[in-house]
């Protein structure tokens, strides 16, 4: 069984500083990490693989991002996953989600038509599928690369906040889609049995597979990196892919390619002044909760 | 055939129609007399309620299409996006909003996806380009840091999602009138690799996004065994308990009870925090409620940024005094 897991490098959101000026968010500085809900689809991907007899399970990560972005895969590996693929080229800056949906889902379909040859002691995808692996994946003949039997990603990113990604990613490769999973209850004969949590509780849900699933955060505790795993990482040698690398077209990639523009950026208004009471000793304490009790009572609220 | 009307996509549940479908009916007519355009409600089941169909003309549709089959009474990606695929192919509209719920976020990027259409998650303002007639779609960026404006330029149809809650429900009008189709859906659309084949469900799940007070319990109550301070307040006030992201990590709460960008969002009355230092990331899930009261110990925490009112001053201290002074109030003691 394959499982692919597509993650994203993120700034750690609360270092996240604003240029009081600009309006602009200041970069430098701001730590890089790994979509945190990310960690959870990793983490379920690396348990299933444990669940199943050794050897017959393999999960790769792929991330569409700058050069810097190889350091989340090789967290990735850190954690457990077998090998990494990064997608990075400047044609693909400025992606809305259509966009990097379609990318991620052509670079999926790409790690299908080569395959993956893990080398006792070496890890990392082979680099660049041939030509001749791409024929006869069918990019250029119409024939079906293979696709994995999982897709694994966290429900949203931290940062673009859209949870679009995911399914969109399905959509293009014409996958089911099964978004908000709290709990995978199993997998085996090509199927797979998944809680998936709603507004007022949560459904169950079988599907076939191959199927892309958006997990959230109550489905694992994700792991730390071992040793043994940084280690890995540190030797992992990750191909990265651009354009020409897979079957995309080129009026679809980046800025070009997405169907939506930013064309404003603004500070959002504070619309509420504050009235602060000091409450430090008991007197100033009842006179705090006074002022509150008025508040609520004159609101109508208790 | 060019794009023209403006769409909402309404939800049901048990062939009752949803509140959601009435929010979007706010947004949606504003957008639709602003482009002068029709405005049409659509809605995937099975056997609705002719009433709630009639209901959403009340509430500003100027039409109706529901599509129902026994296979569309409950979400399903597959067979949902295939019906709204043909729908929106047969009648081009150029607008489509729809809930930041579970099912709008599923469905719109799934179906965005494969209609080469625009689509902006979780707006909180819509507005019609005055000079290009094309959807503005603002919503928070960058853990809601700042606001960014975003457009459709060339794409067809313009798709959007906001967040429940984020609009009051379209009123109700006597005497509106206006056309409800209701078509059958055809089954060679209904086929599913999904299917649901049980449903749990969890009423305090719901009691949080609905609850008119909110006491929401940050970092700053230090363990889980500090929770029932904010549990008793919430008590008092009959109001339901949130955390932050903090709270949740550490196991103290459930997720359920997780307010912010990767939690609930909540529009109550009234939101009580405490210890809750504001980060961006509960503010985003936080700040549209009505009234916020804030407590906590340091006077330069971003929650004072949103509040009407805040106590600078420890929780273990004035929380108490709080709760026996509401208990008072209520006649609960």
């Amino acid at each position: 069984m394959r499982i692919i897991v597509p993650i994203k490098q993120v700034p750690e959101t609360n270092a996240v500083k604003m240029d009081e000026a600009t309006g602009t968010m200041i970069r430098e500085g701001v730590e890089a990490i790994i979509n945190p809900l990310d960690l959870y689809a990793i983490e379920i991907a690396i348990q299933l693989r444990e669940s199943r007899p050794e050897g017959s399970t393999e999960v790769i990560a792929v991330s569409m991002g700058p050069p810097k972005a190889i350091s989340a895969l090789k967290e990735a590996i850190a954690m457990g996953i077998d090998s990494a693929v990064l997608i990075s080229d400047r044609a693909f800056a400025g992606s809305d989600t259509w966009a990097t949906s379609y990318v991620l889902a052509a670079a999926i379909r790409a790690i299908g038509s080569i395959g993956v040859s893990p080398v006792p002691g070496c890890i990392g995808v082979s680099p660049v599928p041939s030509d001749e692996a791409k024929t006869q994946a069918g990019s250029a003949t119409g024939g079906t690369p293979v696709l994995p039997d999982l897709v694994l990603c966290g429900e949203r990113a931290t940062d673009g906040d859209t949870g679009q990604v995911g399914p969109g990613i399905a959509s293009f490769l014409g996958m089911p889609v099964l978004t908000y999973i709290g709990k995978i209850e199993k997998v085996s004969d090509g199927k797979a049995r998944v809680h998936r949590l709603v507004e007022d509780g949560y459904e169950v849900l079988e599907t076939e597979l191959p199927a892309l699933l958006t997990v959230v955060k109550e489905i694992a505790d994700p792991r730390l990196p071992t040793l043994r795993g940084k280690q890995k990482a540190k030797k992992a040698d990750i191909p990265a892919w651009g354009p020409n690398d897979l079957d995309v077209k080129a009026e679809c990639l980046g800025l070009e390619g997405s169907p939506t523009r930013v064309v404003k950026i603004f500070r959002p208004k504070v619309a509420r002044q504050c009235e602060k009471v000091v409450a430090t000793d008991e007197q100033a304490i009842h006179k705090a909760v006074d002022r509150v009790v008025e508040f609520l009572q004159k609101k109508d609220l208790v | 055939m060019e794009y023209k009307g403006v769409w909402i996509l309404a939800e049901q549940s048990e062939g009752r129609v949803q509140r959601i479908s009435h929010e979007l009916l706010t947004r949606g007519r504003d957008l639709a007399d602003k482009r002068k355009a029709e405005l049409t409600a659509v809605i995937f089941g099975s056997d609705i309620n002719a009433d709630d169909l009639q209901e959403l003309i009340d509430r500003g549709a100027d039409a109706v299409i529901a599509m129902e089959a026994p296979p569309l009474e409950h979400f399903l990606p597959e067979p949902y996006a295939a019906c709204m695929l043909k729908l929106i192919a047969e009648r081009r509209p150029e607008i489509i909003i729809a809930g930041a719920t579970t099912t709008g976020r599923t469905l719109m990027p799934y179906v965005a996806t494969r209609a080469n259409a625009g689509l902006t998650a979780d707006c909180t303002v819509l507005d019609i380009d005055a000079e290009t007639g094309g959807l503005l779609q603002t919503r928070p960026a960058i853990g809601g840091n700042i606001m960014a404006t975003i457009k459709t330029p060339k794409h067809r149809p313009q798709m959007a999602t906001v967040r429940p809650r984020s609009t009051k429900p379209a009123p109700r009008q006597q005497g509106r009138t206006g056309k409800i189709e209701r078509l059958a859906a055809p089954p060679e659309l209904l086929a599913s690799r999904v299917r649901r084949v049980d449903f749990v469900p969890n009423p305090d799940e719901h009691a949080l996004a609905d609850a008119d007070v909110v006491v929401v319990v940050g970092r700053g109550i230090k363990k889980g065994e500090n929770v029932p301070i904010g549990q008793k307040l919430a008590d008092a006030l009959d109001a339901a308990l949130g955390a932050t992201r903090d709270v949740v990590d550490r196991g103290w709460l459930s997720y359920p009870h997780q307010i912010g960008l990767s939690g609930k969002t909540v529009t109550p009355k009234l939101y009580i925090g405490m210890g809750a230092s504001g980060s961006i990331q509960h503010l985003a899930g936080m700040q549209t409620s009505e009234n916020i009261v804030a407590i906590n110990t340091d006077p330069e925490a971003q929650i004072f940024r949103v509040a009407d009112i805040g106590i600078v001053g420890d929780l273990f201290e004035v929380v108490p005094v709080l709760t026996q002074r509401i208990k008072e109030i209520k006649g609960k003691e």
